[in-house]
């Protein structure tokens, strides 16, 4: 029997690596074996341990704490000891009277297990099933066969299939990923480069740190097949400086491969060479962009450049380059194996094959799902994540990030497809969806991306850096209770500015989560500009506390609390707030035992 | 001691330079090894760094200053970094970091005055599903709610004393 942990950085932070401890030491005659594996993309559910018996998995656990370590131990010791026990079928509940029946209260649900069942993987195909530290298990999955394929075939074979699978950038333009590569290929230019975009700075979006930490391997592999692709013998992954484990997993990933001749010069025989090398980054979000990535590289500020030239043409050191996303690598691979036609079987007219999203936020089950092009928003959040948890009712989702926008309900029936979202002012985007309820003030949800894109604006065009800053501080007096009837005409005049004078997608797209607010949430800012009052409830400065006589005991708890004296009434009386005096912080509402304080 | 007569121990970084010799292109690198030896980039540390590299002062501050994983001054025994990402954003983080700046008397990019902690906010650190979220050092610290965050600040202040 063998037990395996689930150590993406989210299981970590849940605490498996503590579980795993726990265990091992238990564990002194190695009774049991002990894996690790990545991210399995279900984050609400970690710590996961799996239980395999031989290549099966038998169990998958769910929740696990420390606690815990000591009962999985014994139960599957023993269960080793009894023998196997019954293989699984499709029902959860026939597990039979072996030992791990002792285990069922920690098991995975049925309505759990749907998260998963629902999901299409090509990207995240081995996240979470191998040991991402070890190229033999990668091996074992087919790894490292596509590479093979390709030394055999010509360039522009290679290129030509990723034509027909129609595979697009998957960080977020989604440009035609074989239209790069041919451009690349085509550009004059002795030495050529590859780069691996990992700088993965959308708050809320962690698929690429997901498959570093889970499948390096497969990117390693979708990144020679490219640099074969295009003639490049360089190749370099910049990394976000936040992503310490993928950091340490990739150059565990390229010590093997360069061990096992997958790496350096003559690739298996041939007269193919690459290498690839880690930069970690230093954080700053304009650095996804791709010339100011490649500043970067060359150890600059990173403020974007002046395109054209493109990248493809003058690049790292002006030489001609070739910039994809981590997803777009990790779907390389499986096209070449499986055939380009059988990815563009998948999807829309205009979008192909499959794409990775973050579900976070109000939502019941978050984590990595990936889905067909073409399913709904509505598939995604409610069928998959199980809709909006603690029982509020679903409000907006945000996708794309900073650059994106807010999309709301009515638009639930939106497929997920480049095209279709870009009509609703949004993007598909790196494949962040952060899911709202009705507690969510839409106002300041883009008084929050105008705080990070003002932040991470470089500098370098006015309209950028300037107006962002002003944006901000508007939205923040709309926050306050201090906005000005016109104040929305001048966020959109704002708005059409910073579009037609930046440079780059940073500053282009900043506004986007502007937009789509004022578009679809209206009523919502002029409730603030107008009437002082926040729908959501979530703005501070427009929140009214009072007391609610018929429910208040008088036990003077709140009175007790406030920190200016604002409450008075005598004991076993309702009491009273003044609200000349009040500074809304919150303390009576969260002291009270009896719900009498009405946030308003 | 102010901070331009800063005196920093500048033989540390000789291996920094060895490991990048003739890589022109390696300024942000040795800059993150700098801060590796050094927990921040102390002036004279710069000033080093831009003779050996053949940048001007301007360009290796300009460096320094435009990433935000970079230090100027020194943080204190504990670092707290509070995600401030869209998904804790949504589940309260503001909160969090009032909770925060009560406890400790300090804001955002500020350390305690007995140097036990420092608070930076951070984008995003990819835990989304436990939001909100903060790692104090090593350790991640889900599903926060103010009065949680609070008691392990306290925790952590009374097992340093």
């Amino acid at each position: 029997m063998k037990l395996v942990f689930g150590e993406g950085s989210c299981g970590i932070a849940a605490g498996a690596r503590k579980v795993r401890a726990a265990v091992e030491k238990l564990n002194a005659d190695n009774a049991v074996e002990i894996g690790i594996t990545g991210c399995i993309g279900m984050c609400y559910l970690e710590p996961i341990v799996d239980v395999y018996d031989g290549g099966t998995l038998v169990k998958r656990l769910v929740k696990v704490q420390e606690k815990d370590a000591e009962r999985i131990y014994k139960a599957v010791a023993d269960a080793g000891r009894a023998g196997a026990p019954r293989p699984p079928t499709a029902s959860v509940q026939q597990q039979d009277g072996a030992p791990l029946s002792e285990l069922a209260d920690l098991e995975i649900s049925a309505d759990d297990k749907e998260f998963l069942e629902k999901q299409t993987r090509i990207a995240l195909r081995h996240c979470g099933l191998i040991d991402p530290e070890d190229i033999a298990a990668y091996e074992a999955v087919d790894g490292y066969k596509a590479i093979r394929k390709v030394l055999a075939m010509t360039p522009e074979d290679v290129i030509a299939e990723i034509k027909v699978s129609g595979l697009a950038g998957r960080g977020g333009a989604g440009f035609p990923t074989w239209f790069k590569w041919n451009a690349a290929r085509n550009a004059k230019g002795e030495q050529k480069y590859l780069i691996c975009n990992a700088d993965e700075g959308d708050p809320g979006a962690f698929m690429d740190r997901a498959v570093i930490e889970s499948d390096p391997h497969s990117l390693i592999e979708g990144m020679l097949i490219a640099a074969y692709a295009i003639g490049a013998t360089k190749a370099f992954v910049y990394v976000r400086a936040e992503y310490p484990l993928a950091i340490v997993r990739l150059e565990k990933a390229l010590a093997a491969a360069k061990k096992a001749g997958l790496l350096g010069e003559n690739i298996l025989g041939s007269h193919f060479s690459c290498d690839i090398r880690i930069k970690a980054g230093a954080g700053a979000f304009v650095c996804g962009e791709e010339t100011a990535l490649i500043e970067s590289l060359e150890g600059n500020r990173g403020m974007p450049r002046l395109k054209p030239p493109f990248p493809a043409e003058k690049g790292y050191t002006q030489a001609p380059s070739n910039i994809n996303n981590v997803e777009t690598f990790a779907n390389v691979a499986w096209i070449i194996l499986n055939g380009g036609a059988a990815f563009a079987a998948m999807g829309t007219e205009t979008s192909k094959g499959t794409k990775v999203f973050a579900l976070t936020g109000k939502i019941k089950r978050g984590g990595l799902v990936e889905i067909p092009m073409g399913l709904t928003l509505r598939d995604v959040i409610f069928g998959i994540g199980g809709g909006i948890r603690d029982g509020g009712t679903f409000k907006a989702v945000q996708m794309g990030g900073p650059s994106g926008g807010c999309i709301p309900e009515h638009l639930l029936d939106t497929k997920i497809d480049y095209k279709a979202l870009g009509a609703t002012g949004a993007i598909m985007g790196s494949g962040g969806m952060v899911v709202m309820d009705s507690h969510t003030c839409m106002v300041n949800m883009a008084r929050f991306f105008l705080d990070f894109t003002a932040k991470e604006s470089c500098g370098k065009c006015v309209h950028c850096r300037i107006g962002t800053k002003r944006m901000h501080e508007i939205l923040t007096r709309i926050t306050e209770g201090k906005g000005k009837e016109g104040d929305v005409e001048l966020l959109q005049e704002l708005c059409n500015g910073i579009k037609a004078g930046a440079l780059c997608g940073l500053g282009q797209t900043a506004p986007n989560p502007v937009l789509t607010t004022i578009r679809y949430f209206r009523d919502e800012y002029d409730a603030h500009i107008r009437e002082a009052r926040c729908p959501a409830h979530e703005c501070a400065a427009l929140k009214t506390y009072s007391i609610d006589p018929a429910k208040c005991k008088g036990c003077t708890m709140c009175a007790k609390k406030c920190p200016v004296g604002a409450i008075t009434g005598a004991v076993k009386q309702p009491h009273a707030i003044d609200p000349a005096k009040c500074i809304k912080c919150g303390q009576c509402a969260a002291t009270c035992k009896f719900g009498a304080v009405v946030i308003g | 001691m102010c901070e331009c007569c800063e005196k920093s121990d500048l033989s540390k970084l000789t291996p920094v330079f060895e490991a990048f010799a003739g890589d022109d292109h390696a300024l942000i690198s040795i800059l993150q090894k700098a801060q590796e030896i050094y927990g921040y980039l102390p002036v004279d540390v710069l000033y080093a760094i831009a003779e050996k590299t053949g940048n001007s002062p301007a360009k290796v501050l300009g460096v320094a200053t435009f990433y935000t994983q970079f230090r100027l001054k020194p943080v204190g025994k504990n670092l707290i970094l509070l995600c401030k990402g869209t998904a804790c954003h949504v589940n309260g983080a503001d909160s969090i970091e009032k909770a925060l700046v009560e406890e400790l008397g300090v804001g955002d990019g500020e350390t305690t005055d007995d140097g036990l902690f420092s608070i930076k906010t951070v984008a995003c650190l990819g835990c989304c599903s436990l939001s909100p979220v903060m790692m104090i050092n090593e350790d991640t610290y889900g599903s926060l709610t103010p009065a949680k965050a609070k008691d392990i600040v306290r925790k952590i202040r009374e097992a340093s004393k």
